[in-house]
């Protein structure tokens, strides 16, 4: 009898249902098509539902599903019937965290490069300059993730899964530890060994001087 | 892997779909895969092939087994570079790729050296891919590395090689018990996680040694525990221990005390799983459980939703095993009934209808009528099926629950939602005879409004059965016959035939339903024009007015006591010829009409319109088997068959085993027989019956096996008569009896010359209760009432010291082998007295229910009083027979 709490997968999907990343860790679906059933039946049923806020959850096919979502992007995981679906909401917490630092953090990176380019290129009047810093704040402090930036870091979103579940069994749920673990393999992320907000902040404005004063 | 994979375009407004992986192709994916051989390595370049692989898989792409592994040993060549971000994509394609045993070598090297290296992170991960993708061979060699990283300080690198011994256990679990003292010291480990994986590995290795699982628990209750899912995990095997040790001892629960601190944790996902654990513990008392439900109810007003549908699901179970324990609760629900959860607010409804009583009905079926118009017709089906048990279990209520029932029918909704309340009013009318009327009449609102043919012609066909029957039959005929004008064919066809019914059965109404199917015969469509012309010429339509004679009623309401089926393929075999089509020639073996609607229509109603459970798959193939052997084919009807009866050990000689199957008159007994032996072959196999013990059985035929080969089961039968009507029982000793022949085993061949011999089997007994058909009944009450004191017989029993009052209702239900209606042949830990309800269906049809009251006294005596009803006397009175002399 298996008495270890266990996932059964783990989802991530866009707006319209389409998978951006997945990992299945049992037999229930055996094949792809079987799969994209499931998650074609999970995105419909939780589609119309608020669950930005909170984990919401429901059931299907005798699974419990929960699930949050954010911008175009939705988060599930499954578990069996006799799951614990409190601890299951706390994978998905986990997964869903990780997944926004890890993002949030990226991106507070590249922005200022592509609109420091801008601004280097057009040669904007120094009224633009204040323009150019709200737009790096707003970036800084937006938060959400979008699909288009999880597929461009589809590989920190692979390796966050695998750093959360090992073959169904729970291996880590607390986000900044996880994102630890991802970020301490990418050559960006040296200094962000503490995900706090106000740090990666920080990172983003030297970066910014640094750039202006070339 | 700090820049993006694809440079982000300055301008990207009008690019909506944009997308690293647009236009991504398996083929040219694997043709850049060939960076990997590059002598000089570009570890972003590679990096970027490897997401790209690992997308397609993702995307469900599938490699072929000369491209998987032609990727795998390219990828076999990054491990020189000691870039770390593409190792760490190296070993998760690794374990996507799943490599086959020969090319899992090729890499053991690297990955054992990563086993050894200074980071942890190498470490973990190489200990967790090499665990994913090694066998029993390999794992011999890095058992002491695996060791070794179980107690590491790391408690990264620990975790991974706790949890892939999890994952091994399963294939070499003789490798993995071997490190059990490892497993013991991590268990006592500081990082919380490392505990909570040593304590699901420590486990699952002792899962077979129940008295070391006890003694863990025992320890770890005492000890601290860091983190909840350990925790969790704690409370599973407390539960298993409890459950484990409940048939031994009896008293104070072990580990109870234990659960009810863990109600204080201060994670909720403790605090659940102790709620829940408690709840499922076998026989919980009150006692026990008020605590959990003092908890869950704070749960359901938690702002999380996760919370508030664990506590729902779990008390939704509560319900049904102790209603009483969570009408505290009932408030709490009832404000989630308009959860913004739709899961949620469906599991509030059913419970708060399971546990609801007849008070609070009208005050639910308002705040439900409130949300109804705003779910999803998936859970409105839920809501209905819920009403429905609820008007069930309180027919005074069936005015207000029917009218909810007749508000959603003129809502809007879809066929599947409609059907249910439809089928739903139907089970009503037929169980609440008060409703009949109101229920009929919405029904034949809803038709006058109805977008499906397949619900109209259903309904007619019931209002034809059903309308007749009432006080007032005449209103009805305005609702049938303006179907005749408003709708399509096969609706008009239907209503057709609903007016001759109420023709045949109303003979005040003839003359007016005669007028409204003369207009009919000018149809435009062939069937309904066919249908009236014969209808007019049965019911004599055309003459005077007659009283309708019991051949036209059958005629109109009696079904062909054919299978459909049986019909369809004969008529299909038919050839057009001078001999006419004989109906006569049909099969008529499956038995596909359920006991009810055979005798509801044209007999008296008797109150028990339930419909009685269909006989099982089974009987249909005995009774199939039986018809065709023409020895038993004047037995009449088969009543029942008994499940197998095994007369021989198991791993004899032969194997066999005895069905009883009882007619009024006669008994067959039904002995299959295998033979066990590949050198043997049976020749003229029958059963010698010894009835000397059975008084009233005189054995009329038998039919013995001609043949019975190695391995494949043959049928001997041996056929008892006995009086009608009476009960017969007594003990049959068999003798085996057959031509053994030797067979020889190269060549399958048997030899001409056998010797006769005999196997002794074991007795046989036919008992009271063989007599008797578990058949349920929906509503027990309604039945025991419509039934009334004038069919009842009471009598009192001693049934002397018992274990318990749950062994005595287990012992009276067997002896009467009826069926225990609404859950009552469950007894409560440490009751002292309790109600049992049973029905059944005896010998020549006829219905019994029995209420068994009984009573335990201090020493252990049980005294049960049985009160039976049944329309017939003799039936009544067996039964009391059978209980004295059991």
């Amino acid at each position: 009898m298996e008495l270890c709490p266990c996932v059964k997968n783990i989802l991530l999907l866009d707006f319209e249902g389409k998978r951006v990343a997945s990992k299945y860790f049992c037999d229930d679906w055996p094949t792809n098509g079987a799969k994209e059933a499931f998650e074609k039946a999970v995105f419909n049923k939780t589609q119309k539902t608020n669950a930005r806020s909170e984990v919401e959850v429901t059931m299907l096919e005798n699974n419990i599903v929960v699930y949050k979502f954010v911008q175009d992007l939705h988060f599930f995981v499954t578990g069996g019937e006799e799951e614990n679906e409190v601890i299951l909401a706390t994978v998905l917490q986990g997964f869903f965290d990780a997944v926004g630092l890890l993002l949030r953090f990226l991106l507070c990176h590249s922005v200022p490069c592509s609109s420091i380019h801008f601004y280097a290129q057009y040669k904007s009047p120094p009224f633009l300059l204040f323009n150019f810093i709200s737009i790096l704040i707003i970036h800084c402090f937006r938060d959400n993730v979008e699909k288009r930036e999880a597929l461009e870091y589809l590989d920190l979103i692979l390796l966050c899964i695998d750093e959360i579940v090992d073959g169904g069994i729970i291996l880590e749920t607390d986000a900044n530890v996880i994102v630890g673990k991802v970020a301490s393999h990418s050559t960006v992320a040296e200094g962000l060994s503490e995900q706090t907000f106000s740090q990666a902040l920080a990172t983003a404005r030297e970066h910014l001087a640094r750039s202006l004063l070339k | 892997m700090a820049q993006p994979l694809v440079k982000k375009d300055d301008d990207h407004d009008d690019e909506a779909e944009y997308s690293p992986f647009l236009g991504i192709e398996k083929g040219a994916v694997l043709q850049e895969a060939r960076v990997f051989n590059d002598p000089q390595l570009d570890p972003r370049r590679c990096s970027q092939v490897i997401t790209k692989l690992l997308y397609l898989l993702n995307q469900g792409d599938s490699f072929t087994k000369t491209e998987a592994t032609e990727v795998f040993f390219s990828v076999t060549k990054l491990f020189q570079s000691k870039d770390f971000g593409l190792r760490r994509m190296v070993y998760l394609i690794i374990k996507e790729l799943s490599p086959s045993a020969d090319e899992v070598i090729i890499v053991t090297s690297s990955l054992m050296k990563d086993m050894n290296s200074k980071t942890d992170m190498y470490r973990a991960n190489a200990i967790r891919v090499l665990c994913r993708i090694t066998d029993g061979t390999l794992l011999t060699q890095i058992e002491r590395y695996l060791k070794q990283a179980i107690v590491d300080k790391n408690p990264v690198v620990a975790s991974a090689a706790l949890v892939s011994g999890i994952h091994l256990l399963q294939t070499n679990p003789e490798i993995v018990k071997r490190w059990s003292n490892e497993v013991q010291e991590a268990v006592q480990s500081r990082a919380a996680l490392v505990q909570f994986h040593a304590l699901a590995l420590l486990q699952q290795i002792r899962q077979n040694d129940r008295l070391a699982v006890s003694k863990l628990v025992t320890s770890l209750t005492r000890g601290t525990v860091r983190s909840p899912l350990a925790q969790c995990l704690l409370i599973r095997y407390a539960t298993q221990v409890i459950r484990e040790s409940a048939n031994t001892q009896t008293g104070d629960r072990p580990f109870y005390d234990f659960l009810e601190s863990c109600l204080r944790h201060k994670a909720e996902m403790v605090i659940f799983e102790a709620a829940r654990a408690i709840t499922e513990l076998s026989g919980v008392t009150n006692r026990e459980l008020t605590p959990a439900i003092t908890v869950l109810q704070l749960f359901l007003s938690s702002s999380k939703p996760v919370l508030r549908f664990a506590a729902v699901r779990t008390l939704n179970k509560v319900a049904m095993t102790h209603p009483m324990a969570v009408t505290n609760c009932n408030i709490d629900m009832e404000s989630l009934i308009s959860d913004h959860n739709r899961s949620i607010a469906t599991l509030a409804i059913t419970t708060l209808l399971k546990t609801g009583n007849e008070s609070s009905v009208d005050r639910l079926m308002k705040q439900i009528t409130n949300f109804m118009s705003d779910i999803a017709d998936e859970f409105k089906i839920v809501v209905v099926e819920a009403i429905r048990s609820l008007c069930l279990k309180f027919p005074l209520k069936y005015r207000s629950l029917m009218n909810f029932l007749s508000n959603i029918l003129r809502e809007e909704g879809g066929f599947e939602y409609k059907k249910a309340i439809v089928d739903s009013i139907v089970i009503l009318i037929r169980d609440i005879p008060e409703a009949k009327e109101s229920g009929l009449l919405h029904l034949c609102e809803f038709i006058e409004d109805c977008e499906f043919t397949y619900l109209s012609t259903q309904i007619l066909h019931f209002l034809g059965i059903e309308g007749p029957k009432t006080t007032d039959p005449s209103k009805y005929i305005r609702y049938i016959y303006n179907r005749v004008h408003l709708e399509n064919a096969t609706v008009r066809a239907a209503a057709v035939s609903t007016l001759a019914k109420f023709g045949a059965m109303v003979d005040a109404l003839k003359p007016r339903i005669f007028v409204l199917l003369r207009r009919c015969i000018f149809d435009s469509d062939d069937e309904v024009r066919d249908r009236t012309t014969l209808y007019l010429s049965t019911l004599g339509g055309d003459g005077e007015v007659v009283e309708t004679d019991g051949d036209t009623k059958t005629f109109l309401f009696g079904d062909l006591d054919i299978p459909l089926v049986n019909l369809e393929t004969s008529l299909k075999n038919y050839e057009p010829s001078e001999e006419p089509f004989d109906i006569d020639s049909v099969p008529k073996e499956v038995k596909s009409q359920p006991l009810a609607e055979k005798k509801a229509p044209g007999k008296k109603p008797t109150g028990l319109g339930a419909p009685l459970a269909g006989p099982p798959s089974t009987a249909d193939a005995y009774e199939r088997l039986l018809s065709s052997i023409p020895e038993f084919s004047d037995f009449g009807k088969l009543f029942k068959s008994s499940a197998p009866v095994e007369l021989t050990e198991a791993e004899t000689e032969y194997a066999v085993n005895v069905v009883k199957h009882i007619f009024d008159r006669h008994v067959v007994f039904q002995y299959n027989c295998t033979n066990t032996i590949p050198e043997q072959l049976l020749e003229n196999v029958s059963v010698i019956v010894d009835s000397s013990e059975a008084d009233n059985f005189a054995e009329v035929a038998s039919k013995p096996l001609r043949s019975l080969p190695y391995d494949t089961p043959g049928q001997t039968f041996v056929a008892f008569e006995k009086p009608e009507g009476i009960t017969a029982v007594g003990k049959f000793s068999n003798t085996l009896r057959f031509i053994v022949k030797e067979v020889d085993p190269t060549t399958g061949e048997a030899e001409d010359d056998g010797v006769e011999d005999e196997y002794q089997l074991e007795d046989l007994e036919v008992v009271a209760a063989d007599y008797m058909m578990k058949v349920g009944v929906s509503n027990f009450r309604n039945a025991w009432e419509s039934m009334g004191d004038d069919f009842e017989h009471v009598d009192e029993y001693g049934l002397g010291p018992r274990e318990n009052l749950a062994e005595a209702v287990i012992a009276v239900i067997n002896l009467l082998g009826m069926q225990p209606c609404e859950g009552t042949e469950v007894v409560a830990t440490n009751s002292r007295s309790h109600t049992c309800l049973l029905s059944g269906v005896f010998l020549g049809n006829v219905r019994v229910l029995v209420r068994l009251q009984f009573g335990i006294h201090g020493s252990r005596d049980v005294a049960m009083k049985l009160a039976v009803r049944s329309e017939d006397e003799a039936v009544r009175d067996t039964i009391h027979e059978i209980v004295s002399s059991g």
